[in-house]
């Protein structure tokens, strides 16, 4: 089913709505959650770093789907991590098992897993709730015979909670925090600089907050390797209709506001533009 | 299982059931064709069209409140000479009324979109967005004036070849008279109601949620106020009325269609669920079989006697 996935083109425009997905389990630590959805066909239509809009009610209030990678993969059913961060994120955490969701997916466009090389290497950096598409990512490198390693930071250790599902399928993880709790005390940017010194990668993936995603541009150029980093923004619909979603892009030599939800969230480091602070 | 009939008749076009996707919420349509066949809508209005292509807002340009939905998009767009080259040619062949939503930062201009698109076939009616509160500053726009109003129809309808939809603003206290001064002014018909002018702050950090700061509410918060506005231009014009604010079902299309509307717009809710639209044909169709309606269209200005 893993080859399905890969020998598909990876910016394939199938998309569908799922009504009734069950709810196959949960996993919770504090303001983390992990559900299980099944739903096959999207399952089976799923490349890393595309996302789901899911609808978390049935009334009006609240209004939007909200966005969530797809997290992970396995037979019929894909995972969502999130945190509970305001209205639409703590609905979704009292879902409970057997409980169906409304998805649409798998939408945008995701981490292109072409890399040079005859042992590539590829350095996954996750901050906080941005770990989520990089677990799906790592189990599809691994099938292409990349070798993944981990960069996971969070405030403290409690931002941690997936830690152990890396090690457990054996990636070598690299942890911080910002007090200090766990792992490197500091950012995860620095962390990477430091061990890419002995463990040089040949491509950078991240998905995290903006601070982090522009530090990890500046180093690919520092370093010279190439970056796909993963963006977020308030999306209206997923799909292309609203506008909403937009950042600045350079995309054919012209800047502009382009939509993330439709050429991204995933872009190479080069492409995007920071806007001062 | 026999069809009930659903189409309706504006006098200037057919439409095979009163539901047509709002502007500004469809895309350029070919977004949606991914989740259902176009053909089954009774129409739609593509994304407002200048006459060259604009940037936009910068983000954050949504944020939701309420049942509601407030966005500052600006507008972006690829302009009308692109569209015209690049997306009318895939919804020529379409059997469902292609209607294009036409702006201008100036009388002029909304008359020189329309020019350029007479020049192009498979285009059912104009809808003349002289309501966007997004684009000037505190929201300002000829939708608010019953002269601007009558000014900009009045030129475009002497200077293009189809039949126009004026769109209008409800952030007035005169949209009785702007309606009036649009249909005096040979607008077909009338559609309403553009996005109210509205604002959300994080208290927080005492910021305003959108980069525009200013921004236009849609969604099932409006219903009410909507209506209401329908209701009242109804009764006071002759030309077709096209409702909208906050539709999300059928039973919210029969309620506008009762205020006096001919047919109706649904926006916001083609976010929510793409499929929207034909869900609620399908229940209008059920619900006209139900109660025995022949033909829906009958059901407009019906409202009785409490
Ligand atoms: C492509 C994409 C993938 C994402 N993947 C994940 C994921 O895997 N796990 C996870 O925990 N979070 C993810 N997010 C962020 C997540 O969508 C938001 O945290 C969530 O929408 C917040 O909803 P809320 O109702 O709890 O918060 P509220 O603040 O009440 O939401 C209000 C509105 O703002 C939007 N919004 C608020 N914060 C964000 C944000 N950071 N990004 C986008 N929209 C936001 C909401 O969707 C909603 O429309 C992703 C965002 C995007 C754009
Ligand atoms: C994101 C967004 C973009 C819109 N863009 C346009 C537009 O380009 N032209 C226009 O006339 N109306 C535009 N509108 C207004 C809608 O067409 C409609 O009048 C309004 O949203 C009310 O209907 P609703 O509550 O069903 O969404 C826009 C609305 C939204 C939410
Ligand atoms: S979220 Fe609507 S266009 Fe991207």
């Amino acid at each position: 089913m893993y080859s399905a996935i890969l020998f598909r083109t990876i910016f394939g425009k199938t998309m569908r709505k799922d009504p009734q997905a069950r709810i196959l389990h949960k996993q919770n630590w504090g303001d983390y959650f992990i559900l299980a959805l099944e739903s096959p066909r999207i399952t089976s239509e799923a490349h890393p770093g595309q996302f789901l809009m899911v609808r978390v009610g049935e009334t009006s209030f609240p209004l939007l789907r909200r966005p969530f990678s797809i997290h992970a993969v396995q037979d019929n059913a894909l995972e969502i991590f999130f945190q509970t961060t305001g209205l639409g994120t703590r609905q979704l955490s009292l879902k409970q098992e057997g409980d169906r969701l409304d998805i649409l997916g798998p939408l945008g466009r995701g981490f292109n897993l072409d890399i040079e090389g005859s042992t590539p290497k590829a350095a996954l950096v996750g901050g906080g709730r941005g770990i989520a598409p990089l677990y799906f990512l790592s189990e599809s490198l691994r099938l292409q015979g990349v070798s993944a390693t981990i960069y996971y930071g969070g405030r403290t250790v409690e931002d941690l909670p997936l830690r152990k599902k890396f090690l457990a399928a054996g990636y070598p993880l690299h942890c911080s925090t910002e007090d200090g709790s766990y792992g490197f005390k500091g950012l995860i940017t620095d962390h990477l600089i430091q061990d890419l010194k002995q463990n040089p990668a040949d491509r950078i993936y991240a998905c995290g907050p903006d601070g982090m995603l522009k530090r990890l541009a500046e180093i690919s150029q520092e370093y010279s390797i190439p970056a796909e980093l993963s963006l977020e923004a308030i999306m209206g619909c997923g799909f292309g209709a609203c506008w909403g979603c937009v950042h600045r892009l350079k995309k054919d030599q012209e800047i502009g506001w382009q939509k993330i939800c439709e050429d991204g969230p995933v872009f190479p480091a080069e492409m995007i533009i920071w806007e001062k602070e | 299982m026999t069809h009930s009939d659903l189409s309706i008749d504006l006098g200037f076009c057919r439409l095979k059931n009163p539901v047509i996707a709002a502007s500004g919420t469809f895309g350029y349509g070919t977004e949606f064709s991914r989740f259902f066949d176009l053909n089954r809508l009774g129409g739609f209005v593509v994304k407002g069209l200048y006459s060259t292509p604009r940037p936009g807002n910068p983000p954050p340009r949504l944020v939701e409140t309420a049942s509601g939905l407030i966005n500052a998009i600006g507008l972006q767009g690829i302009g009308v000479k692109r569209f015209c080259q690049e997306i009318l040619p895939q919804l020529q062949d379409l059997d469902t009324a292609v209607i294009i939503n036409v702006c201008g930062s100036h009388e002029e201009e909304y008359a020189a979109v329309a020019e350029h698109l007479d020049g192009f076939e498979g285009i059912a009616a104009y809808e003349l967005n002289v309501s966007c509160p997004n684009v000037s500053t505190g929201g300002s726009c000829p939708a608010l004036d019953p002269e601007a109003t009558h000014r900009i129809v009045s030129l475009v309808k002497k200077s293009c070849r189809r039949p126009l939809i004026t769109k209008l603003s409800p952030n007035t206290g005169k949209i009785i008279e702007v309606a009036k001064s649009a249909e005096e002014a040979g607008s077909d018909a009338i559609s309403l109601v553009n996005t109210f002018l509205a604002m959300a702050i994080d208290a927080k950090t005492r910021r305003p949620k959108l980069a525009n700061v200013l921004g236009g509410l849609s969604g099932p918060a409006i219903k009410p106020i909507a209506l209401r506005m329908v209701y009242q231009v109804a009764q006071e014009i002759r030309i077709p009325v096209i409702g909208m604010g906050g539709i999300t079902t059928s039973e919210d299309v029969l309620e506008y269609m009762i205020a006096g509307a001919s047919a109706v717009e649904v926006g916001t809710a083609n976010f929510v669920d793409p499929e929207a639209i034909p869900l609620i044909i399908d229940e209008l169709d059920v619900y006209c079989q139900t109660h025995n309606i022949e033909r829906l269209a009958s059901l407009t200005g019906t409202l009785a006697p409490l």
